[in-house]
């Protein structure tokens, strides 16, 4: 029902050509290049103050950039409004409307676009369908729960059938029982749409897992771009390296684990305790977390390395000393001072 | 006696010695002259106000229904009519210009507030200077006095017609800073990305002002429309300072208070009748806040 674009344009790819956005001398988007193609779900992830949200914004429209091209579809949108972008936009802090009803909050995009009555009320109708918020369209936002609220500003974005959907952090203010919930109706509901989704987020849980494509940004770049197994699998800098996975890659310093000026990383399930080779190390911590024991260890003043292992095995105690190993498949290697990775 | 009320007896004593303090100032300053003026109004006294006598509790009602009393609360509705919405509605409007992320918008923001710090002596001197018929500087602007003789002849604050308005314009200038502040601080308290989310489902301007702006800005102008009101009843200082109550003989600029206490007051020299208009002002003011508290507050939203 919800295939075509009535009325929106339709599915739209975006691409972002050398975009910048300067808040004074704060680089919050700097010179960054993206294309999110049709029908994508392109996650932004990254710690925050990375420009994720600002990157986001621009492709809304919310914000003007400072340098650069932002396209959607074949149409050059930096000097567009946002409402003639055919973009709909979920915020955090849900952004609902405390005076209108949930009916009424659905149909106000509609009824900006002066669509008729009974046409609004039956989009509304089935959004909140969609959405299972049919028994509460004529209460207030305030009389519904947290998770409830996200849903009405999910609907409030699905009633206009926009092209591009851009979500800003959406399920931060949930629990964790109904963020996962609510992540999984998101991902059901961009198949069900069929419309280009962008979101923001700084959870590497959410990006994983709902994600077509990641892309991982610092410090307004982006550090690289893939598929969440691609990103897992080859992080192209330490700093993606340690930002997605739990617990994080453990980074090993130049010399110690092979010869070379270079770091070496392993994830923590890659990671073995050793007889007679390897890194030396001191366990400080034993982590019991009944399916796994993480064991921490410190390399020497600065670094230190997390080895999962079956907690039926024979576990260190803390205060040994003990020799950590990564198979050589499966290390991963980067340059010591600017951190990317070498292949 | 149970055991509860007694202990609840016990109690007395520290809770009256913890109330003492602010009951003998509530008494002192607000419970005791209350009394008095309610008991003053029934009395006539010599010019003096040496000696007084009991007439009766019919004096309230003499003054109720008499011209001049009528008259004044006239011409004090009319100036809340003129002065509220108006103030009301420029003190939003300047709120919503100086609410935008711009530079320097703290200097503009500076200037209007600036009348509250401007006290009714000097905000009325200024206007006498302005609207003064002969050096005024509105006198002196030809072309406007072409289009508006009055302002020559016999001046905006000597004319029957334009004398309540000139008086209430100053007013509302004096008020507009307040009004600013307060307006200024509600409009922070709305969340941006309710205005933003507006903005990217298509709402223009005028309508995320009329959609976002004011239904989340009603208790600030609830609050608001309560103070002006009350500050309209009871304005003085810019009516005494400019007209004098006048001009005389219509007294089109007598309003409430100007009876009670000005110095050309029909009244001026009756302690007892002063009284009364006050104690029936007091009676009017608490009437209005209670209507408006429950006629308005019903329709204002205050979040979730």
């Amino acid at each position: 029902m919800f295939s075509q674009g009535k009325y929106g344009r339709g599915v739209a790819s975006i691409r972002l050509v050398g975009v910048s956005k300067h808040f004074g001398d704060v680089k919050a988007v700097d010179n960054v290049s993206l294309d999110i193609a049709d029908r994508e779900f392109m996650i932004l992830l990254g710690p925050s103050g990375c420009g994720k949200s600002t990157l986001l914004r621009t492709i809304a429209g919310l914000e003007d950039p400072t340098a650069g091209e932002v396209f959607i579809g074949d149409r050059m949108v930096n000097d567009v409004l946002p409402k003639d972008r055919d973009v709909a936009m979920v915020f955090q802090s849900y952004a609902l409307y405390p005076h209108k009803s949930v009916r009424a909050n659905i149909e106000f995009p509609l009824k900006v676009r002066g669509i008729d009555k009974t046409e609004r009320a039956e989009a509304a109708n089935q959004a909140a369908e969609v959405l299972g918020l049919t028994p509460y369209l004529d209460r207030k936002p305030g009389a519904l729960s947290g998770g409830q609220r996200q849903r009405v500003a999910l609907a409030r974005a699905i009633v206009r059938r926009p092209a591009v959907f851009c979500m800003d952090e959406p399920l931060s203010n949930l629990d964790a029982k109904l963020r996962a919930e609510t992540r999984a109706e998101i991902v059901a509901l961009h198949h069900r749409l069929e419309a280009t989704f962008v979101y923001v987020t700084h959870d590497q849980v959410e990006a994983m897992t709902m994600g077509t494509r990641i892309a991982v940004m610092r410090d307004g770049i982006i550090e690289q771009v893939g598929s969440p197994q691609e990103v897992y699998d080859r992080p192209a800098s330490v700093f993606v390296a340690q930002f997605i996975g739990t617990p994080p890659m453990n980074i090993f310093p130049a010399g110690a684990l092979e010869p070379g000026a270079h770091l070496v990383g392993g994830r923590p399930e890659d990671t073995t305790i050793t007889r007679d080779e390897g890194v030396v190390a001191t366990v400080v911590l034993v982590e019991h977390l009944g399916h796994e024991a993480q064991v921490v260890c410190a390399i020497d003043d600065r670094a230190r390395a997390i080895v999962r292992m079956n907690p039926s095995d024979d576990l260190p105690r803390n205060g040994d000393t003990v020799r950590l190993s990564v198979a050589v498949e499966a290390r991963h290697r980067f340059d010591s001072s600017s951190g990317a990775r070498i292949d | 006696m149970s055991g509860a009320t007694k202990r609840r007896w016990r109690d007395v004593p520290l809770a009256v010695a913890m109330l003492g303090p602010s009951l003998v100032v509530l008494t002192a300053f607000v419970l005791y002259p209350l009394g008095r003026a309610v008991w003053l109004g029934q009395q006539r006294c010599n010019v003096q106000a040496t000696k007084c006598r009991s007439v009766g509790w019919g004096q309230y009602s003499d003054v109720l229904m008499s011209k001049e009393f009528q008259s004044a609360v006239w011409v004090t509705v009319k100036f809340a009519l003129i002065t509220v919405p108006v103030g009301l509605a420029l003190g939003v409007g300047l709120a919503v210009l100086a609410d935008k992320h711009m530079r320097h918008i703290g200097f503009f923001r500076t200037v209007f507030s600036s009348t509250v710090a401007t006290s009714v002596a000097v905000a009325s001197l200024m206007w006498l200077f302005l609207l003064q018929p002969s050096v005024g500087v509105l006198a002196n602007i030809g072309w406007l006095n072409d289009i508006f003789p009055v302002i020559k002849e016999p001046g905006l604050l000597n004319d029957k017609g334009t004398a309540l308005s000139s008086v209430a314009i100053s007013s509302i200038w004096a008020n507009l800073g307040f009004t600013f502040i307060i307006i200024t601080a509600g409009l922070q308290g709305i969340p941006r990305e309710l205005q933003e989310s507006a903005f990217v489902d298509g709402a223009g301007g005028w309508r995320r002002f009329t959609n976002v702006t004011l239904p989340l800005l009603g208790p600030t102008l609830l609050f608001t429309t309560v103070v002006l009101t009350s500050r309209a009843f009871q304005a003085y200082g810019e009516i005494d300072l400019l007209t004098n109550g006048g001009p005389v003989p219509q007294q089109s600029t007598t309003t409430v208070t100007y009876l009670i206490y000005g110095s050309s007051s029909i009244i001026k020299s009756n302690e007892g009748l002063k009284a009364a208009v006050a104690v029936l002002l007091f009676v009017i003011l608490l009437g209005l806040s209670a209507l408006q508290f429950r006629g308005l507050g019903k329709r204002v939203h205050y979040g979730s």
